[in-house]
């Protein structure tokens, strides 16, 4: 039997793949099949086997299918259908927009689904703002805010933020600046 | 602290010291935390994950836990700087292919390490020498506390601490333990060891966690459920099963000794010899040779190297390790020398 995929070599390795409830078999070579089981893997990760546990117990209607991939969630705009693809939730508010569908889910992974361990200490809304009005600006920010003095002219201020870029550039990468004719270097070969 | 001063210190849980620290490396736990009203890393643009990084460097600096820590945008740092730091398990290698608008905070003694924006955005790690969730957890207890007290997590009463993914959700705890188990190995009961080990929902992985084989007779265990049960009650239950795991590994090793001396202590020699000799190792037959000298050690067959020494040797001779050594990119090959070399001046008599 002559390789499906090359039709060149004798073929050793015989598959038997599923799709859709069709059944269709593959006679391949070392090499071709040594290719395909890589692709196997790599496309068969974590999201898959999430996915599968999705659906699996389920036996959805197609009009429940239908429902169920037009769903989304209204802060993220994450859709369901996104979250069987990539077995992963966009943010918190996920949980609750597919909260009938998570709970079951959440039940066939951790075997329960609800939780007793410890819950967060808590903080009132204005401590929260008060973190975001204490941190230091970051380079992005400090940036931004450069190029809007510069539009207005405002030299003076750009050369202050100028300065407090480098400085905080060279706090983050210390690292980076000793080194910088070695990463050309780099780069090069 | 300084990025630059890393490579000549050794991080704490490296000592090998602490409860059954012959059999056990470490001890680790890590905590997914996320920021409420931001999406999840995978799924967020530009600013907000910049907020992100900004909230949480706020937070730490807050933190008197999280004193004297280093936080390191992750940008633009190169290569071989990315994976040093996943090479001192301080952070995961997906962290480093994609690392824009991540980073890694770190404390001076490396116990503690949080990743930012990585799967979520925090991933917080406490590692211990040896087997001690207990202290491992008391430390991880506070920070957590404390840090929740300046941010506001993603979390829901029936489902806990909502993560990216619904696999962490709950307790958002993944408990880890670090074993070096060769006498299993060697008298073949390993494979017995983990398939009920798998049965009773634990995961086995190798040094470097997620998909990484273990070598080297090493295997870290850690609980797979995050969600129903308390988070003392899963660290109860990987203590459990590391118990019976320690106890086995402990007859096969005396077993070992009383039956298969001569073989053992020559293969201990052997290993301590080429380690001491070498001139040119690569690194996989390093992990091999160092594991059997780790169990000369343990055994106290080998008196003159210090477990510690022995520990950090598995880090130093890693290749961005070797690099910063030579403060140079180096081929296989010239690392295959650097690495035994290194070795050489450490061990060597």
């Amino acid at each position: 039997m002559i390789c499906n995929i090359c039709n060149k070599n004798q073929a050793t390795v015989h598959l038997t793949e599923i799709v859709d409830d069709k059944m269709s078999e593959l006679h391949l070579c070392d090499d071709c099949a040594r290719k395909k089981s890589m692709q196997m893997e790599q496309q068969f990760g974590l999201s898959d086997l999430l996915a599968g546990l999705v659906d699996y117990g389920k036996q959805l209607s197609s009009v429940d299918k239908e429902a169920t991939a037009a769903m989304h969630c209204s802060a993220c705009g994450l859709t369901y259908e996104d979250f069987r693809k990539i077995g992963r939730l966009g943010c918190g508010e996920c949980y609750t927009a597919f909260a009938k569908y998570l709970g079951p889910l959440l039940k066939r992974i951790h075997g329960a689904n609800q939780h007793v361990g410890k819950s967060p200490k808590g903080i009132s809304e204005a401590a929260y703002s008060e973190v975001l009005k204490t941190k230091s600006p970051t380079v992005n920010e400090l940036k931004v805010s450069l190029q809007q003095a510069i539009e207005r002219e405002d030299f003076e201020e750009a050369a202050l933020l100028r300065d407090a870029i480098k400085e905080s550039e060279s706090k983050m990468k210390e690292p980076q600046n000793n080194k910088e004719p070695e990463k050309k270097k780099r780069a090069k070969q | 602290m300084k990025f630059e001063d890393m490579l000549d210190r050794t991080a704490s849980w490296l000592k090998g010291s602490g409860p059954n620290s012959d059999i056990v490396i470490s001890s680790r736990i890590r905590l997914a935390r996320n920021l409420e009203k931001f999406p999840f890393p995978h799924w967020a643009k530009k600013p907000d994950s910049e907020q992100v990084l900004a909230l949480a460097a706020a937070a730490f600096e807050k933190t008197p836990e999280l004193k004297d820590g280093i936080f390191l945008r992750l940008d633009d740092f190169d290569n071989v700087d990315k994976q040093f730091l996943v090479e001192r398990h301080l952070m995961s290698n997906e962290h480093a292919i994609r690392s824009s608008q991540k980073a890694l905070f770190i404390n001076p003694d490396e116990n503690v390490a949080i990743m930012v924006n990585e799967e979520d955005h925090l991933r917080i790690q406490v590692m211990e020498s040896g087997f001690d969730l207990d202290t491992t957890w008391r430390i991880m207890d506070s920070i957590d506390n404390r840090l929740s007290e300046v941010l506001t997590y993603a979390f829901k009463k029936e489902w806990g601490y909502l993560t990216a993914c619904p696999t962490n959700t709950g307790t958002g705890m993944r408990g880890s333990i670090m074993l070096h188990l060769p006498a299993l190995v060697m008298t073949r009961q390993i494979n017995r060891v983990l398939e009920a080990i798998a049965k009773l929902s634990f995961t086995t992985r190798g040094l470097y966690g997620e998909g990484t084989q273990a070598s080297g007779n090493f295997f870290q265990i850690s609980n797979q459920v995050s969600l129903g049960s308390k988070e003392e009650e899963i660290l109860g239950n990987i203590k459990g099963v590391i118990k019976q795991i320690i106890e086995q590994e402990e007859k096969a090793r005396e077993s070992l000794v009383a039956e298969h001396r001569e073989m053992l202590e020559d293969r201990i020699w052997r290993s301590y010899g080429t380690l001491k000799n070498a001139h040119i190792i690569s690194s996989n037959e390093t992990v091999e040779l160092l594991s059997m000298l780790r169990l000369g050690a343990d055994l106290g067959i080998v008196v003159d190297v210090e477990r510690s020494l022995i520990n950090e040797l598995f880090i130093l001779t890693q290749p961005s390790h070797l690099q910063k050594f030579e403060n140079k990119k180096l081929s296989a090959n010239e690392r295959d020398v650097k690495r035994a070399q290194i070795i050489r001046e450490r061990i060597g008599g």
